[in-house]
């Protein structure tokens, strides 16, 4: 074969090898979302204690929203008792925590509630409207809103004792 | 002549003006609207599947939200925009035409010109290979094979 043809073989062959390595590279589950860094969408629902929650009435404040599901196990399982604890260290300090309950039914996630005696306001997300807005494609995912109303992070999957900790800082 | 190829180029352009731009509004009723609507976007929880296609209780809501919205009077640009705001273009099945999105739309079609090109090329080659190995077998045959062809075809006939 005559070398410039072999040059024009090898020249077509390395940028396929190059998007190939840059597709193998990227983790297809890893999708960004085009929240973080915006105002935070609208939402008001109740909760399972049928009491009602707003964004709008919780501005000023950092809000931690968590959107689970009792049949997410394990990280659901997993990341519940670190929630519980970081409201409790946080809710003095003005953080407000609330746990969305998406595509479950109303008696698993009250029991699921139960079990790990979670004490800051949960409720269902019957219609998925609240899940949708935020653009959400799993559980666990839980949003960092700021003061001012911005989304300040989003976590995929099950949040530990550091994270919590350095997010919310980062907010306060 | 000219008329049948200025019609025919007014057509090319037509198709490639329609196959370019979505339609901004969809016909049929709220239903076939939503449907046609939830095909363009992925099913975040599934693999490979359109919300329209998918039995999954996100993409049922999501269709849902789309119903609603067009209920409303929303367009279809104005929903299928409302789901890029929320999850990126990663949502849409088929990547909007802009930017370093038009490799996805090219690629293809270079890699079929490509193709095309490579067999039309090895065609040609091995067309002038046959007529130069066809053209090599009209030289006159070589006087030693023949005297001995001769010689054998006689040994056969006794």
């Amino acid at each position: 074969m005559a070398t410039w043809k072999k040059l024009i073989l090898l020249l077509s062959i390395i940028p396929l090898l190059l998007l190939l390595a840059y597709g193998f590279k990227t983790n297809p589950r890893e999708v960004p979302s085009p929240l973080v860094g915006r105002q935070a969408p609208p939402f008001a629902f109740s909760m399972f204690d049928g009491t009602s929650h707003s964004l709008e009435q919780l501005r000023g404040k950092p809000v931690v929203l968590n959107f689970w599901a009792s049949w997410c196990f394990p990280a659901c399982y997993e990341e519940a008792p670190h929630l519980e604890a970081a409201w409790q260290t946080y809710r003095d300090r003005g953080v407000v925590f609330i746990g969305v309950d998406i595509q479950d039914r109303d008696t698993d996630g009250k029991a699921f509630v139960e079990r790990f005696k979670l004490s800051f306001p949960n409720g269902p997300d019957p219609q998925g409207k609240v899940s949708i807005d935020y653009g959400v494609y799993g559980v666990p995912e839980t949003f960092f809103i700021g003061r001012d109303g911005t989304i300040h992070y989003k976590h995929v999957g099950a949040l530990d004792e550091s994270v919590l900790k350095k997010k919310i800082e980062e907010m306060l | 002549m000219k008329d049948k190829k200025q019609r025919l180029a007014v057509y090319l352009l037509l198709a490639i003006i329609l196959w370019a731009r979505p339609s901004a509004t969809l016909a049929g009723s709220l239903e076939e609207q939503t449907l046609r609507l939830a095909a363009e976007l992925r099913c975040p929880v599934c693999q490979n599947l359109s919300v329209a296609d998918s039995p999954s209780e996100m993409a049922t809501q999501m269709r849902e939200v789309i119903h609603e919205k067009l209920k409303n009077g929303e367009s279809p640009d104005q929903i299928r925009n409302y789901f890029v705001s929320r999850y990126g273009e990663w949502i849409l099945l088929s990547p909007t035409r802009r930017g370093f999105n038009w490799l996805a739309w090219l690629l293809p079609f270079v890699a079929l010109l490509g193709g095309g090109g490579i067999i039309v090329l090895t065609v040609r080659h091995s067309i002038r290979r046959g007529r130069k190995s066809n053209a090599e077998q009209l030289r006159p045959p070589d006087p030693r094979y023949t005297s001995r062809l001769d010689a054998e075809l006689k040994e056969w006939e006794r």
